[in-house]
């Protein structure tokens, strides 16, 4: 559907936004660009809709090149992170001024904005201007601008990243729905990865402008194929502890465990990644036992972050709403599923599978 | 709190009546009788020649060879004032349109290359500007006398400003709405500097309205004279006679007045909406 071919942007200054980068995106699918700014994903996606220029690689959308059209004619709708609404117009010749440009008659657009705003809640304002709008108001007749064009691809901008925090849920909602309902393909990109897990269906991971990783939601996050992705997708962010990989024993500390689906990896210095919610207090059977120095306590609500030291290094778990003393000592249990094993380079260390299947 | 406020009535209402005395006692004498004025000086309250003095000031020759009175030369000052302004909005808005959207070479030379045209005054350019219009046959004319000042950098440094405060998003929208560049110029980029446009058009217009020495320059048929011309005319009359007509003069200057004031009074408010219904 749309497919971006070693897609290479540079900018004038000379820094390379973007690194050859390859995806292809399957009909329908709604693919999610996460990373910290200055990753490139607003390059990628403005390059897509063609604001700014690719420097080489090829964009294909419905197997049409359409890397070196003009944005109007690519067939693509955007929705802009301050949604760029015409302040002078009303919504209705907010929702008009792309198919009135267009050379389509006032009839049709007059149906099809009908449509659309039934669909949107936004029937009753549309003879306001934006000004008289709200946030969330305002989303709805940004979102309705690239709907009622009827595009092949939608691209999302961090449309969500002005509004409060609980709008922010409710439309999150009300974007997944309606990209379900009209099952167009989209691009979108964020920085916050809650929107990156809950939105997509698949999540790319980007990282200086190269990807690191492309999988769904629950591939990332169970997954990772790196210390930064790993370090990135989840909150509170992943522990990252030096140990040592010994024909499949692993030694953190002073204790050890063996793991057998990593039984064919060479000898090597690794990173052990635990999750902070995979900490627990409740003993395991299999896994890594370890103490925790308690240093600072965050409750949030259901339960709380322990902050804390293990052999001098920073650690967070997550416990439920118990109480610790300061300076504590607590004994963790990790189970050894939730191990995550990066080499030197922080590049994920992979399970042999058929050691896994055997075991199971 | 209350102490500020109360005076900061006072500061406002002494500001306002040292602007408005001089002209309320320019209005009260020209309803004077001439020799009134000469022998009393000044007057607080208006007199009874109200409607004689300014229907002779408005329809009668006064002090000029042919028939030119008030009504003919505040028709001139309107072409000239009305000239400027349009003009000035024109010009400037298109430069600045192609400075802040378009990727030009060397668009910030071209940029400081209009502002420093700021610090040439037309008075220091008079000479040479005089030899162009002479030489292209433009004395005398009306098109002689507003396009070769048309050109304002002021005018196009503030369009410049407003554009670059305009959200780049809302060209990026525009883009992927096929708004070509005239589009989105006049669609867009036009209706939001309406308030921009009006302010820029009460200072040209009185601009244009008030230039003295660039029509006394560039014309010499006294069909073209402007009525600030026709005040400074008047005034070398009123020296030279015998009895000289103040009541004339004063009543010339209150119709001097009257458009820019008008012009200032109708677009002030629209000026004031704008600011106060635009949101961006």
């Amino acid at each position: 559907m749309l497919a971006l071919k070693n897609l290479v942007k540079t900018y004038d200054n000379g820094h390379q936004a973007v690194k050859n980068i390859s995806v292809d995106i399957k009909q329908g699918e709604f693919i999610v660009l996460v990373g910290p700014s200055g990753c490139g994903k607003s390059s990628i996606l403005r390059s897509i809709a063609g604001l700014e220029p690719i420097t080489s690689g090829e964009i294909q959308l419905n197997n049409r090149r359409i890397d070196t059209e003009k944005p109007a004619t690519r067939d693509i709708a955007m929705v802009f992170q301050n949604y760029a609404l015409y302040p002078h117009m009303t919504v209705y010749e907010n929702l008009a001024y792309g198919l009135k440009n267009r050379g389509v008659d006032r009839d049709t657009i007059e149906s099809k904005i009908e449509h659309v705003s039934k669909t949107l809640k936004i029937a009753d304002y549309l003879d306001r201007k934006p000004a008289k709008l709200s946030g969330g108001q305002r989303q709805r007749v940004a979102m309705g601008r690239a709907i009622v064009r009827d595009p092949q691809l939608f691209l999302f901008d961090e449309p969500l990243s002005n509004l409060d925090a609980s709008l922010r849920a409710h439309m999150r909602l009300e974007i997944k729905k309606l990209q379900r309902e009209l099952a167009v393909t989209s691009v979108y990109v964020t920085h916050d990865q809650v929107e990156a897990m809950t939105l997509a269906d698949r999540i790319i991971v980007l990282n200086q402008g190269v990807i690191e990783q492309v999988g769904t939601p629950a591939e990332v996050y169970h997954k990772p194929a790196s210390t930064f992705v790993a370090s990135f997708i989840g909150s509170p962010a992943m522990n990252f502890h030096p140990a040592e990989i010994v024909e499949g024993v692993i030694n953190f500390e002073h204790q050890s465990v063996f793991l057998p689906e990593y039984a064919h990896l060479p000898t090597q210095k690794i990173q052990l990644g635990i999750r902070p919610e995979h900490a627990l207090i409740e003993p395991s059977n299999t896994g890594l036992s370890f103490s925790l120095t308690v240093q600072a306590v965050e409750p949030l609500g259901p339960n709380q972050l322990v902050h804390g030291l293990v052999h001098d290094k920073v650690f967070t778990a997550l416990t439920p709403e118990l109480h610790f003393a300061n300076k504590e000592v607590l004994t963790l249990n990790v189970a050894s599923q939730y191990l995550h094993l990066f080499d030197s380079e922080g590049k994920r260390l992979i399970a042999d599978t058929n050691v896994l299947a055997q075991a199971s | 709190m209350k102490q500020n406020q109360w005076l900061d009535h006072v500061i406002l209402i002494l500001g306002a009546l040292f602007m408005i005395i001089p002209i309320w006692l320019i209005f009260a004498s020209s309803t004077h009788n001439p020799n009134t004025i000469i022998s009393e000086g000044l007057q607080w309250l208006p007199g009874g020649n109200f409607t004689s003095v300014y229907s002779e000031v408005w329809n009668k020759s006064i002090g000029f060879s042919t028939d030119v009175n008030a009504k003919s030369m505040i028709i001139n000052s309107m072409i000239m004032g009305l000239g400027f302004a349009i003009g000035k909005i024109i010009i400037s808005m298109m430069a600045a349109y192609a400075l802040v959207y378009f990727r030009m070479p060397f668009a910030s030379l071209w940029f400081w290359l209009i502002f420093v045209t700021l610090l040439l005054p037309l008075e220091v350019r008079i000479i040479p500007s005089y030899e162009v219009v002479a030489n292209l046959g433009m004395l005398n004319s009306f098109s002689g006398l507003i396009l070769p000042l048309i050109a304002s950098a002021t005018a196009t440094f503030f369009f410049r400003q407003f554009f670059r405060t305009i959200p780049n998003e809302l060209l990026e929208a525009a883009q992927l709405d096929n708004a070509g560049p005239v589009r989105f110029f006049i669609d867009i980029l036009l209706p939001l500097s309406k308030t921009m446009i009006a302010a820029i058009f009460i200072i040209m217009f009185v601009v244009g309205w008030n230039q003295y020495l660039w029509p006394i320059m560039m014309t010499t048929d006294e069909s073209y004279n402007t009525i600030v011309m026709g005040i400074k005319q008047l005034l070398s009359d009123i020296s030279q006679s015998s009895q000289p007509r103040y009541d004339q003069a004063f009543a010339l200057v209150i119709f001097a007045m009257l458009p820019p004031i008008l012009v200032v009074i109708i677009f002030q408010r629209w000026f004031v909406k704008g600011l106060v219904e635009t949101e961006k």
